[in-house]
């Protein structure tokens, strides 16, 4: 596939290599948390082989020029997870790693929720279900502009209920946006309690799939299966497409692993510890 | 004693200008939701349907897809009704377009109660209220048709988001064809040395006849219009306390957070003087436009009336 321009360009990541990189990247996740005392690990640890997929093997861009016109967009609509994104980003070249250390304080381009000030953030986040709706903004330029970028759109399954992704779903397929692919990290948890006790959300495959989009699902951790997936969506795009990656909220950290509880607190200084260890 | 002035439908020009900048502005896209018709952008969704999207009744997803657009080097022209444009979507209006400072220009028409029949519901009378909270915005709302057509250029033009607000009736036209608006410059319409008027919408043509009204009782009000209320030409409104020593406010607008506060907020804190404001106290009902401005207070004789007091005020 397309590959992003520097640091990737000249070097096909294989799977190992990312599989070694997501497990640094957890870690840099868990101690941007812990230096900043807040934030949503939760989200983060569950999004991470999805975003890596995206910057390390299926997205164009350049991070020395974050601009650069023809480049794939890539839209954080639960800007809550911005630590996964963070991590990815600085990763990708856009920012130094050191600056990670500077989330969520005074004077820092890394704020709580993930803004354009810091290189390589197309949309102001915070506020969840406008991610798609700006993501389509996004999509129908590049038809306005003759250019054929693509346009990836990360959601949360609790983000999902709210009404304009549904709003934006609908007009995505009668616009036919066919370079618009967007991912929902099922993780089956929102910030109090479970999905399923908070508001039920299946048949989800049906909703998007009523809503005029092609659907794929996938294990959302499984680095080859994404990438399958991945791949399948560039082929026969006459619809905008939505992957359903199931994952596992707080993944990678035993005690954080699928426990409502780090949807958006930060570890005490043992469960830091513990983390780290873990993560080895 | 009230001047006989052409009518002319704002939102009409408003469609018909859009056209005038097809060419010359090749990134104008524009985005509806579904009151197209009635807002006068399917003039241009006819000619340029390439340009156009429509989004249904469905605003947050409008607005969220006109920030897209625009952080794409696109000029969206997202237009609906006020109440529809800014009640609904402010979230997306806050968050995406102030917050990211998007190049977008919401252009909502059918504002305050000048929308009649429709009731309530229908009568945005805390846009203003709501869109001037937000740091980015540049809000003007015309005094007419002919201040319309350039205000839209103007935003076209201009960097940054702008909100402006058109009426669903018909309103009188107050300036000559070769009027020239200036983005946050108040225009002084009539000279004056007893108080000043500062008016803004279709509030500009009734000061006007009010200070007419006034001038016939020995009173010179000085008219001036506030047609740009962010970022607003506090100049304008401390010089008018300053010389006139006395204020009033007109505007077809919820008396909270709209021109009045503007105004009250400049005067306080530069040139304290007496301060009247002649604007809506709630919530109005179905009836014809010309029903409601007089049953609301928004005529001559109620400016004129709220003149007189601030005079009297003055020490
Ligand atoms: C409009 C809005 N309402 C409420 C919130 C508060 N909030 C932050 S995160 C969250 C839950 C999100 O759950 P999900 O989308 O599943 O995210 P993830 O599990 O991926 O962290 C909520 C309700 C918000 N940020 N925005
Ligand atoms: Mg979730």
């Amino acid at each position: 596939m397309i590959g992003g321009r520097a640091p990737t360009a000249g070097h096909t990541y294989s799977v190992p290599e990312l599989q070694a990189m997501a497990k640094e990247l957890r870690r840099d996740i868990i101690q941007t948390i812990y230096t900043a005392g807040s934030g949503h690990p939760g989200g983060s640890l569950s999004e991470l082989e999805i975003l890596i997929s995206l910057y390390f093997r299926v997205m164009r861009y350049d991070p020395e020029n974050p601009g650069w016109a023809d480049r794939d967009r890539f839209i954080l609509s639960k800007g809550h997870a911005s630590p996964g994104f963070y991590a990815v980003l600085s990763r990708a070249g856009y920012f130094p790693r050191e600056e990670l250390a500077t989330y969520r304080q005074l004077n820092s381009r890394i704020q709580g929720h993930a803004h354009p000030m810091t290189p390589g953030v197309e949309m102001n986040s915070g506020s969840l279900g406008m991610g798609l709706s700006f993501a389509l903004g996004c999509a129908l330029a590049a038809r306005l502009d003759g250019k054929d970028y693509m346009v990836y759109a990360l959601l949360g399954d609790g983000e999902c209920d709210e009404g304009e992704i549904w709003e934006a779903a609908m007009s995505a397929a009668h616009h036919k946006a066919t370079n618009l692919v967007a991912i929902v990290d099922r993780n089956r948890i929102q910030n109090d309690r479970f999905t399923d006790d908070v508001m039920t959300l299946d048949p989800l495959d049906r909703k998007w799939r009523d809503f005029g989009w092609r659907v794929f699902e996938t294990d959302g951790h499984d680095l080859p299966a994404l990438l399958d997936t991945f791949e399948k969506t560039q082929r026969r795009r006459t619809r905008p497409t939505v992957i359903i990656a199931h994952t596992v909220k707080g993944k990678g950290v035993s005690f954080m692993e699928n426990n409502p509880g780090f949807h958006g607190r930060a570890p005490n200084a043992d469960e830091y510890q513990k983390a780290l260890e873990e993560l080895a | 004693m009230v001047a006989q002035r052409k009518m002319a439908s704002t939102r009409q020009t408003y469609g018909e200008t859009l056209l005038d900048m097809a060419d010359s502005f090749p990134d104008i896209v524009v985005l509806g939701g579904d009151l197209n018709v009635s807002v006068f952008t399917h003039l241009w969704r006819d000619k340029y349907p390439e340009r156009f999207f429509d989004f249904g009744p469905a605003e947050q997803n409008l607005v969220g897809v006109g920030a897209g657009l625009a952080a794409n080097g696109k000029i969206p022209f997202v237009s609906t009704f006020s109440v529809f444009g800014v009640g609904r979507p402010f979230d997306q209006l806050r968050v995406l377009v102030s917050q990211g400072n998007l190049n977008m220009k919401l252009v909502c028409t059918h504002a305050g109660i000048l929308t009649g029949e429709d009731g309530m519901s229908a009568h945005g009378i805390e846009d203003l209220s709501l869109i001037c909270s937000l740091p980015a915005f540049t809000v003007v709302s015309p005094a007419d048709s002919v201040e319309t057509v350039q205000a839209i250029k103007t935003a076209a033009s201009t960097e940054g988001p702008f909100y402006i607000r058109l009426s669903r009736a018909a309103t009188p036209v107050v300036h000559e064809e070769d009027y020239r608006f200036q983005l946050g410059k108040a225009e002084v319409m009539r000279e004056g040395s007893d108080v000043t008027i500062f008016a803004t919408g279709v509030m500009v043509s009734v000061s006007l006849d009010a200070a007419d009204m006034l001038a016939a009782q020995g009173v010179e009000a000085r008219v001036v219009n506030i047609h740009t209320l962010k970022p607003v030409d506090e100049e304008a409104i401390v010089a008018g306390a300053r010389e006139t020593g006395a204020v009033v406010s007109a505007e077809e607008h919820y008396f909270h957070g709209g021109l009045g506060s503007i105004v009250a907020q400049v005067v306080g804190q530069n040139q304290p003087v007496p301060v009247e404001m002649v604007a809506l106290q709630g919530y109005s009902e179905s009836a014809r436009a010309e029903e409601l401005m007089v049953k609301c207070g928004l005529t001559p004789e109620k400016v004129k009336d709220a003149a007189l007091k601030a005079v009297a005020r003055k020490k």
